[in-house]
């Protein structure tokens, strides 16, 4: 049953982003004249926007257009959750917030992160959450798809890699846009609520009085879902009957993770002009993914550790999970949502067995299986770069992607995207292990708490968003940390890549002969799948001993 | 090459561990501790700091009389010698090519020379030789320097230099006027002209070269050295998060433990080895007697796309042949044999001799006889014909067409209609057509054929498969060059070359991003020998063509481009291979050194000792022991280089993946374990 539901999921996923694709290339490369509404959009950007909404850019004033474009958006989402009391839309009267809370908080949905240390239905007026945090929702993962067609049209050769302001534009309004109208209008039928009235008051059969929060959850939760971002409008995320009630709902959600960073990898082979290189990134990233989504239904089919052997316990580990969803659907949801930057839960993944736990960890650590909406291929590109120098030399040639030179500038930009995210993560969890400020956040001894600062830390380097949770994380310490991680750890990878791309664009191309490393057959997967799985072992092996391996065989052993 | 010269190669050659050898490098190796030394090398400079700090420990171990004592000295002990075996990697690889240099430094020993001065000649020593100086040099004498040839011609005994002892011509003016210094004249007295003044000529640049005195990093070297830095940074915080993440779990980790897992981490294998693949490629670039004048030459020598071969000498063996008899309607084939064999009596070069021998095949013992007392018509510019009259009256010709024709009507013989057609056949064929008649009387055509090299079409095929363009050069017309081009198979031929077609070649290929080989020899092949990516000039060569190339090859041995190529390919096939077997072994160090780690503060990570390995101390000691022996063990194949097989790049990958991925994954499983089981045998832990 688990095993139908995973392939259902992945196989509509797959499906579906192949004709998304062709619909991207038309948003973000459209050929030739278009005409009608698409004529008109543009010439309205144009005049709105002048000249420098439409000039071409480098790859510097590319992303000098996006950096600023961002510090913009951070600094007005700033300002909203700031003043969210005396703004309208607030029918429930929302309060203010706590400071560090705001800037972790804008910090987080800028980058695409959406890692929340606040419940939407306590803290957020429907004003923060329309036109602060969804906002952001759309115009992150739009940065996330202009950029890797900016890497993807760098890399096919061309120094002018487009306008990052013109690309923001068609991938909202083009992209992004129209299919969560779709996904909404589908949640709707489902039974998510749509809605800008307060919270409805509800007298219980007891003659209690309950107040029973509400908003406009449908559009949140279809861009939340489609572009990688996670953050939800309740606290408890896609676990919230509202957000998902049903096994309809949770199928359709489920199946839009991993849609648009599948879609990212076709887009990059039509831009590049190498439909069969893409083929062999999108067959790595799906096989990687299919053995964690696989792994993770797996253990996490044992019952958990302190049920193992009593009579009560028939089907897998059941705790923390959603009841109208089974065992499985939540291992399945943590596997996709880590696996691809989206972060979003349906289970709680503090309850899940350890090894489970393990799965949306190495999620995060890789960071590329498929990944957030563009970046994700972006983090790929590096490990692609760093797999093509070591065993393009073992082919007697100079190492060379896409017909360019591979040599020292171009590595020493690769080596820094790639430290960047292990220096945050191990960083970031050495300094809180070792000090009051993550010492007195952990709820759970030994290795478990161990796991849970890992976890926290990893999903704000990978731009993840999810919580392992059962962190006090509500504090300055945590909130500026990893406030901080997120905007470093959000930008830098993109810049870096995009200077290599650059840089390789800058370069004469060598005509392919049979003496150079194709890049398109099943060898290079292995290459490529070898360079992700042993940089990501390397790094991570440690911390994933002590953290969850640990606590398995401690719970095994006992 | 002939196995005579592959010999004399070999003989040069040092063997790997030549006891003197090994000797100059182990003291050298202790010379290179100097840190500022090391810090050229990120990864082993690490491993170096590593090492003094664990020094310290121990220091502190001892005046606190701690129980550690003995396993931190372990410790320290087999980091130095890690740092140890780096250095002495390189020095043995520095030394090699040391030796190489003293070979050709006894060429070097200063001789008196006799500098021509306006009034006569004055007796100088070589030293003081400056370039434009012009010296005499007669039979029997050494040549002081480089120079050339600008009167007269001799023959010169290069075998000095290149190993061959046959003498060769060096003549004034001409392709052929370049001499090295260090070889001997045999005949005649030669005028030099010195173009390199003391400490400059070729031999002086070679030697400095080879003893590292101007050694760079090539790009792909320095590209290599950044990524292992980037590595070593990244293992660097995974260690370094350790030591806090241990306190969380109540564990305080000996700094030796956590510097001992570091250094098995970082991919010191290929640290070490680094500067050693780098020398060796110079170094077997040298033992094929090519010299190259930079090591970035070398390495871009793998990349080369397209080779310019000159036909003469490379693809056909360089005189022509006779390969076939066409007699005209109504003769003999054997009438006309037997006639060109009497016309070719007399014609001692190699194309009359070749229609003599190809007579004998076809006539066996009826083959006519040279007869004394006949006269021997040689030819001249003039008749451009040969032949024979004998003392009876017969007489026989043979020569070009329009000079046969030319002859015949002045016999008053006719010009049979037949004869055009049989001239352009042979032509179209790719060969050379010789009219051959006996008096007036014409008789029939002797084709004279380039002969390929023998197997150079497989050769090519290996080129092919490698993914390179061979392009053949060659004066032919168009005709004649498209058929032997087919013949040979090469993927493109310039018929009819002038020198600025061959650069306007170049130039195209280059345009369309393909990096270009050639070798020439000539003044007016320097342009081109300039222009391509790598321009092999030979020593023999004039030289204006050896200073606008980038390597010189000794022998001026036309196929010595193939050679270098492959040299080329070695180097980073070989820098790749121990860079992958160097990551691959981390696994199985992960599983020696984690559990011990954390093995007293989480009993239950026993289970990841999947070697079984005896304690704790025993694990990080057999790790750290297997990951220094390792870097002798390879310093075979550093200098060596891996094994280059002429397949396409799928192959080679897969292959190499196999054998440095594979294995370096799986060996050090075995390695550790075995040394772990010597440690307990030893009673050591």
């Amino acid at each position: 049953m688990s095993l139908i539901f995973s392939v259902l999921i992945l196989g509509l996923a797959v499906m579906l982003s192949w004709p998304l694709a062709k619909g991207m290339i038309w948003a973000m490369c459209p050929g030739g004249q278009a005409g009608g509404f698409r004529q008109g959009l543009e010439t309205l950007f144009q005049k709105v926007g002048g000249p420098a909404a439409v000039e071409g850019q480098d790859w510097k004033a590319y992303c000098r257009a996006m950096l600023l474009f961002n510090a913009c958006m951070f600094a007005v989402v700033l300002a909203v959750l700031s003043l969210q009391r005396f703004l309208p839309l607030n029918p429930d009267g929302k309060g203010a917030l706590e400071p560090s809370l705001i800037f972790h908080t804008a910090a987080s949905f800028t980058t695409n992160t959406n890692l929340q240390h606040y419940s939407g239905e306590v803290s957020m007026s429907y004003f923060s959450q329309i036109f602060g945090l969804m906002w952001l929702q759309f115009v992150s993962a739009a940065t996330g798809l202009a950029a890797l067609a900016a890497l993807a049209r760098g890399l096919s050769g061309k120094t002018e890699v487009g306008n990052f302001y013109r690309d923001l534009m068609r991938a909202t309004f083009l992209v992004l846009l129209p299919l969560a109208v779709v996904l909404a209008v589908l949640l709707v039928l489902g039974g998510v609520p749509m809605t800008l009235e307060g919270a409805a008051t509800a007298q219980t059969l007891e003659g209690a009085v309950q107040t029973i929060a509400r908003g406009p959850v449908a559009a949140f939760v279809a861009i939340k879902q489609l572009g990688t971002n996670g953050g939800g409008f309740f606290g408890p995320n896609s676990a919230h009957p509202f957000e998902n009630p049903s096994f309809f709902t949770n199928l359709v959600t489920c199946v839009s993770i991993p849609l648009l960073p599948m879609a990212c990898v076709w887009m990059f082979g039509r831009i590049t002009g190498r439909m069969r290189h893409a083929a062999i990134v999108f067959a790595v990233m799906a096989a990687l993914l299919m053995v964690k989504v696989g792994l993770a239904v797996h253990f996490e089919s044992a019952p958990a550790a302190a049920f193992a052997g009593l009579p009560v316990q028939v089907t897998g580990n059941l705790e923390g999970k959603e009841l109208r969803f089974g065992a499985a659907a939540g291992p399945v949801w943590g596997a996709l949502t880590t696996a691809t930057s989206n972060g979003s839960v349906n289970c709680m993944h503090d309850s899940l067995n350890p090894l489970t736990g393990l799965v949306p960890l190495i999620g995060m650590w890789l960071n590329v299986t498929f990944g957030g909406v563009g970046v994700g291929l972006i983090n790929m590109f590096i490990y692609i770069i760093v797999g093509v120098f070591i065993c393009g030399m073992m082919v007697g040639r100079t190492p060379e992607y896409m017909g360019r030179k591979v040599e020292t500038r171009e590595m020493k930009l690769a080596l820094l995207a790639l430290l960047v995210h292990p220096l945050f993560i191990l960083g970031g969890t050495a300094l809180f292990a070792s000090t009051s400020w993550g010492l007195a956040a952990v709820h759970n001894p030994g290795a478990h708490g161990f796991t849970e600062i890992l976890y926290e830390f990893s999903s704000a380097a990978a731009n993840n968003g999810s919580g392992f949770e059962g962190l006090g994380d509500n504090t300055v310490p945590w909130n500026v940390a990893t406030g901080i991680i997120m905007l470093l750890a959000r930008f830098i990878p993109i810049v870096l890549p995009l200077a290599i791309a650059g840089s390789l664009a800058a370069k004469k191309p060598t005509p392919e002969t049979v003496g150079t490393l194709r890049t398109d057959t099943p060898l290079f997967g292995w290459v490529i799948l070898g360079s992700v799985v042993f940089i990501g072992a390397l790094l991570f092996l440690p911390v994933a001993v002590l953290g969850p391996i640990a606590e398995h065989l401690a719970v095994a052993g006992k | 090459m002939n196995r005579a010269k592959l010999e004399r190669r070999h003989a040069r050659r040092a063997s790997l561990f030549e006891k003197s050898l090994v000797a100059t490098a182990g003291k050298q190796a202790f010379a290179m501790l100097k840190p500022w030394a090391m810090a050229r090398n990120p990864v082993m400079f690490i491993t170096e700091v590593g090492a003094l700090l664990t020094t310290l420990v121990c220091v502190q171990d001892l005046l606190r009389h701690r129980e550690a004592l003995p396993y931190t000295v372990s410790v320290t002990v087999i980091l130095w010698v890690t740092v140890l075996f780096a250095n002495f990697a390189e020095a043995l690889a520095e030394a090699r090519g040391k030796a190489q240099a003293d070979t050709l430094k006894h060429t070097r020993r200063a001789t008196l020379a006799r500098r021509a001065l306006a009034g006569g000649e004055e007796l100088v020593n070589s030293d003081e030789l400056r370039e434009g100086d012009i010296v005499l040099v007669n039979a029997g004498e050494i040549i002081p320097s480089d120079g050339e040839v600008v009167e007269g011609a001799a023959s010169v005994d290069e075998s000095a230099i290149t190993g061959e002892s046959a003498p060769v011509v060096r003549e004034a003016g001409g392709d052929r006027s370049g001499v090295t210094g260090g070889t001997r004249v045999l005949s005649d007295q030669i005028k030099i002209r010195i173009t390199a003044g003391a400490g400059e000529s070729f031999l002086d640049r070679m030697i400095a070269l080879v003893e590292g005195a101007v050694r760079q990093k090539t790009p792909n070297e320095l590209a290599l050295t950044v990524t292992l830095a980037g590595l070593t940074l990244a293992f660097l915080m995974v260690t370094g998060a350790l030591w806090p993440i241990g306190r969380y779990f109540g564990v305080e980790l000996p700094i030796p433990t956590l510097i001992a897992l570091l250094v098995c981490l970082i991919p010191t294998t290929i640290g070490a080895l680094l500067a050693a693949i780098g020398l060796a490629g110079m170094d077997r670039a040298l033992s094929a007697n090519v010299l190259a004048k930079s090591g970035k030459a070398v390495e871009l020598a793998g990349d080369i796309d397209t080779l310019l071969l000159d036909k003469t000498g490379t693809i056909t063996i360089g005189d022509r042949q006779a390969t076939e008899f066409h007699p005209l309607p109504g003769v003999g084939s054997e009438r006309l044999a037997e006639a060109a064999m009497c016309a070719s009596f007399g014609d001692l070069t190699p194309e009359g001799k070749s229609i003599v021998k190809l007579g004998e095949r076809m006539l066996g013992s009826k083959a006519p006889r040279e007869t004394p007392g006949a006269k021997v018509i040689p030819f001249t510019a003039q008749s451009r014909l040969s032949g024979i009259d004998y003392p009876d009256g017969s007489s026989f010709r043979k020569g070009a067409s329009d000079a046969m024709r030319a002859y015949v009507r002045a016999q008053c013989g006719s010009i049979p209609d037949a004869l055009q057609g049989l001239v352009d056949a042979v032509a179209r064929q790719g060969s050379t057509p010789i009219v051959v008649a006996e008096g007036p009387s014409v008789l029939g055509v002797v084709a004279l054929s380039d002969i390929l090299k023998p197997g150079i079409q497989d050769r090519f095929e290996r080129l092919r498969a490698m993914g390179l363009r061979v392009v053949m050069v060659t004066g032919d017309n168009p005709l004649t060059a498209a058929a032997i081009a087919g013949q040979a198979g090469v993927d493109d031929f310039i018929a009819e070359a002038k020198p600025e077609d061959k650069l306007e070649y170049i130039r195209r290929e280059q345009r369309a991003g393909r990096l270009i080989a050639m070798m020439g020899d000539g003044t007016n092949d320097a342009p081109a020998l300039a222009q391509a990516d790598i321009g092999v000039a030979m020593n023999s060569g004039t030289q204006a063509a050896k200073e606008a190339g980038n390597m010189v090859d000794l022998d001026s041995d036309p196929t010595k481009l193939i050679e270098i190529i492959e040299v080329g390919k070695q180097l980073l096939m070989t820098r790749g291979a121990l860079t992958t077997f160097s990551i691959a072994n981390d696994v199985a160090k992960y599983f020696a050194i984690i559990p011990a780690m954390f093995m007293l503060a989480i009993p239950q990570l026993a289970v990841l000792n999947v070697m079984r390995l005896a304690t704790p101390q025993s694990a990080i000691l057999s790790a750290l022991i297997f990951n220094a022996i390792i870097i002798p063990v390879l310093i075979p194949v550093a200098i060596k280089g891996v094994k280059y097989r002429p397949m396409g790049a799928d192959s080679l990958l897969r292959r190499n993946l196999l054998i440095y991925g594979l294995g370096g994954i799986v060996s050090p499983f075995f390695g550790i374990k075995l040394i772990d089981m010597a440690l307990v045998m030893a009673g050591v832990v």
